[in-house]
């Protein structure tokens, strides 16, 4: 379905990351909200504040990040479509109630504007160190899906992407920006409402006495439903039935929680997305996700100007990670140069999936500033040679 | 679960009637302590569970408060208002 | 057997309320968590609420379970978060009648926090506190209700915290409506209840609730039927009492009653109001999509 012209901002906009975010969500139909202020991601929840109450919809801020995370759940299960912002510490408050959100199949979004860490570390300085704790932040087995925009174009247009993985799959979607994209001004396109695809929320049409919560369609999602309607459903975030039940043996959790992980597992290559750029003959694959990528993309140019056959992998959908393909490509390159602003996340994945076939080096960088594209084309002229 | 024991007093004065789900019950003694006629006590016999569940000593006492039944935490006993219309009616259709 | 008439058999109030399919439940003999459910069933009842549109939230706990158990939409959320959870839901959809429904551990422990904002915030939100004194689900931890000197696994010497006093707690952080009863007093229980759901506002109800396994055998203090008779005995109702003298001491005084019942706007009420005022005309109301 299109989207409500209501949230839709259309035209040509200087904004940053933060409010381009904002307004993705809005466009997405995002109706309610919830936040903690947090640097550096306290702009989108003012802008949401500000824009929300003559779209229709509403913001709280709440007490804390323990209470903004499962304010939206709540909402959630009233029909709403949510989202709630933070940076670092925040992302780690917010653990458990991601946990709840995956076990309960809750559509929802959170964003995590990355900066540098760990504990309070740099409020106001990038970094991308929360990766590995967007695939296993929460204790327990989950998959959830994370994307990672890196402009502010982007923000705008995969965040009304993440809402629509959200309702499609039934689950928590993670966005990962960061400082650096979050605060710089660019100029971005709100295209019109009818040139914005939504994909609407799956309410189920069966009558209560044979709706389950939990029983999945062929998809392996169920149908959703929300508070008021009759239902007498229950949600709970012990391990439960196709009816919601708590049920708590073996068998049900070998159910449940393998339908949980395999809804993404099973849909991979569908989610997957990613953007590739010189890769056709290229003998060094540079991988660099957010603002991280845009620095690769000059050191590539100038190892190009070099001679260096080298091309740039950016994942835009970060998990579930683009395994099929970095194994495609480890049969063809020399080596993986992976760059990110942290001491060595994504490049595990990489390293694994590479399966020693190419060889993988890390560029890593603690965050507070970008990486100097000389950095990046040393590590790609010690791999070419 | 077994037809409950109904009973209607052949008195006028008789305005309840309990029901007791004999496997749910705990024996945790509310319903006995709290009963205003003090017409419940538990039984010498006991359930799967191996408690002792309630029943009526005096089946003319109850007034069908359903005191017992707002204790219970097991939702084993409710008591019933009979009206006393139809106990009268009952009663004349006995003796006629 | 007679010979007169059957009278035509009834249901136990509380059946249509239960899921009966989950029956029975898992509260230990004696428990007084069951009765409040009798009592909430029949409030339910008497109020005359829409069914359709009570909404039940848990957390954590023994008490936390009663979510489960009841026929209507429920959630078993995270410990100590129901609250916030029933803030989203209830300003999602105003028109639900959302019940909080959990422990002292749960709601004033790792609740705390969310208790007090809401309570402030004056959410419309009933919140029926179980109040055991305990942490009885993962085995009779010490809770911020513990009197002073009663014995819990975690202060096998004797707990050496004062304790809240949750009426006074819940009025000082803004509550509409504060009542304390014990499991004994059934019938007020039940009439509390009803006043809460027919009251707009953050409405506050504490049950005093005997855990027998836990809270009572360690502290050799019977079992659930002689704190029954010990809450009938040593209570005392005085309504309107100044919430600041109604602190519980081990083995003392239970003071009980309606404390707190005043009128202010909700948090959904001050919302719209405060958006219209500034927005005028421009303001769209949460309510349409």
């Amino acid at each position: 379905m299109k989207a409500n012209p209501a949230g839709v901002l259309t035209g040509a906009h200087f904004l940053d990351g933060d409010q381009a975010c904002c307004e993705g969500a809005l466009a997405a139909g995002a109706n309610f909200a919830a936040g903690y202020p947090i640097t550096p991601s306290t702009e989108v929840v003012e802008r949401f504040a500000a824009r929300i109450p003559t779209v229709g919809g509403l913001f709280i801020q709440m007490e804390d990040e323990l209470a903004s995370s499962i304010a939206i759940l709540g909402a959630a299960w009233a029909g709403k479509k949510v989202f709630t912002v933070t940076s670092g510490p925040g992302f780690s408050l917010m653990m458990e109630h991601i946990g709840l959100a995956a076990m309960t199949e809750t559509p929802c979004v959170f964003v995590d504007v990355q900066r540098g860490g760990p504990s309070t570390g740099l409020p106001t300085l990038p970094g991308q160190a929360d990766m590995m704790q967007a695939r296993w932040g929460s204790h327990g087995d989950y998959e959830t899906i994370a994307l990672c925009p890196n402009s502010p174009q982007e923000c705008f247009d995969l965040m009304i992407d993440a809402f629509n993985l959200a309702e499609q799959y039934r689950l928590p979607v993670l966005f990962m920006m960061d400082e650096c994209v979050g605060h710089m001004t660019e100029k971005v396109v709100i295209p019109p409402a009818d040139g914005i695809e939504i994909f609407p929320r799956r309410f189920t049409s069966l009558p209560p006495s044979e709706y389950k919560p939990f029983k999945p369609g062929a998809d392996g999602v169920p149908e959703m439903v929300k508070a008021g309607d009759g239902y007498r459903f229950h949600i709970t975030g012990l391990t439960h039935d196709e009816q919601g039940y708590p049920a708590m043996n073996w068998r049900e959790q070998e159910k449940l929680v393998r339908r949980l992980v395999e809804k993404v597992r099973k849909n991979t290559d569908k989610i997957v997305r990613y953007e590739e750029r010189d890769i056709e003959d290229a003998e060094v694959v540079v991988v660099a996700y957010g603002i991280t990528s845009r620095v690769a993309l000059r050191a590539i140019q100038m190892a190009r100007e070099e001679g260096i056959r080298v091309g740039l992998l950016r994942p835009i959908v970060v998990w579930p990670f683009p395994e099929k393909h970095i194994r495609e490509l480890s049969e063809k390159v020399k080596a993986f140069v992976v760059v990110e602003m942290n001491y060595g996340q994504m490049v595990y994945e990489v390293e694994r999936c590479a399966a020693g076939k190419a060889r993988t080096e890390l560029v890593d960088h603690g965050g507070g500033t970008v990486h100097e594209p000389e950095d990046v084309l040393k590590a790609i002229r010690e791999v070419a040679r | 679960m077994p037809e409950p024991p109904v009973s209607l007093a052949r008195s006028r004065k008789h305005r309840g009637v309990v029901y007791i789900d004999w496997d749910r019950c705990k024996g945790c003694g509310f319903c006995v302590e709290f009963c205003p006629p003090k017409v419940l006590a538990l039984a010498e016999s006991y359930n799967a569970h191996g408690y002792h569940p309630p029943h009526l000593t005096n089946e003319q006492g109850c007034t069908g408060c359903d005191l017992c039944g707002l204790y219970c935490p097991d939702f084993a006993i409710y008591g019933v208002r009979v009206p006393v219309e139809t106990t009268e009616a009952e009663v004349r259709a006995n003796e006629g | 057997m007679s010979t007169l008439p059957m009278v035509e058999p009834a249901i136990n109030p509380v059946e249509p309320f239960l899921r009966t399919d989950r029956m029975p439940h898992i509260w230990c003999p004696g428990c007084g968590i069951g009765t409040t459910v009798n009592c909430f069933a029949r409030a339910l009842v008497e109020s005359k609420l829409n069914l359709d549109k009570v909404a039940i939230v848990s957390g954590i706990g023994c008490t936390g379970r009663v979510a489960g158990y009841m026929r209507l939409d429920s959630f078993h959320t995270t410990h100590g978060r129901a609250i916030p959870f029933a803030t989203g839901l209830k300003l999602a959809n105003p028109e639900l009648s959302v019940v909080v429904y959990s422990g002292d551990g749960d709601l004033i422990a790792i609740g705390g926090n969310h208790f007090i904002h809401a309570a402030r915030r004056n959410v419309d939100l009933k919140i029926i506190c179980v109040n055991n004194f305990i942490y009885g689900m993962t085995g009779g931890q010490v809770a911020p209700t513990t009197p002073v000197g009663a014995t819990a696994t975690t202060t096998p010497y004797g707990c050496f915290e004062r304790p809240f006093n949750l009426p006074y707690l819940a009025e000082s952080s803004g509550a509409v409506y504060v009542a304390r009863w014990t499991c004994f007093h059934v019938r007020h229980i039940t009439r509390a209840m009803v006043e809460a759901f027919n009251k707009k506002g953050f409405s506050f109800i504490e049950i005093i609730t005997p855990c027998p396994t836990l809270y009572l055998r360690r502290n050799k203090l019977g079992d659930s039927l002689d704190t029954m008779r010990y809450y009938k005995q040593k209570s005392v109702i005085k309504n309107g009492a100044n919430t600041k003298e109604v602190e519980i001491a081990l083995g003392g005084e239970i003071i009980c009653g309606k404390f707190v019942d005043i009128e202010r706007p909700t948090l959904g009420q001050s919302m719209n109001m405060q958006l219209s005022k500034s927005l005028g005309a421009r303001y769209v109301a949460p309510g349409g999509r």
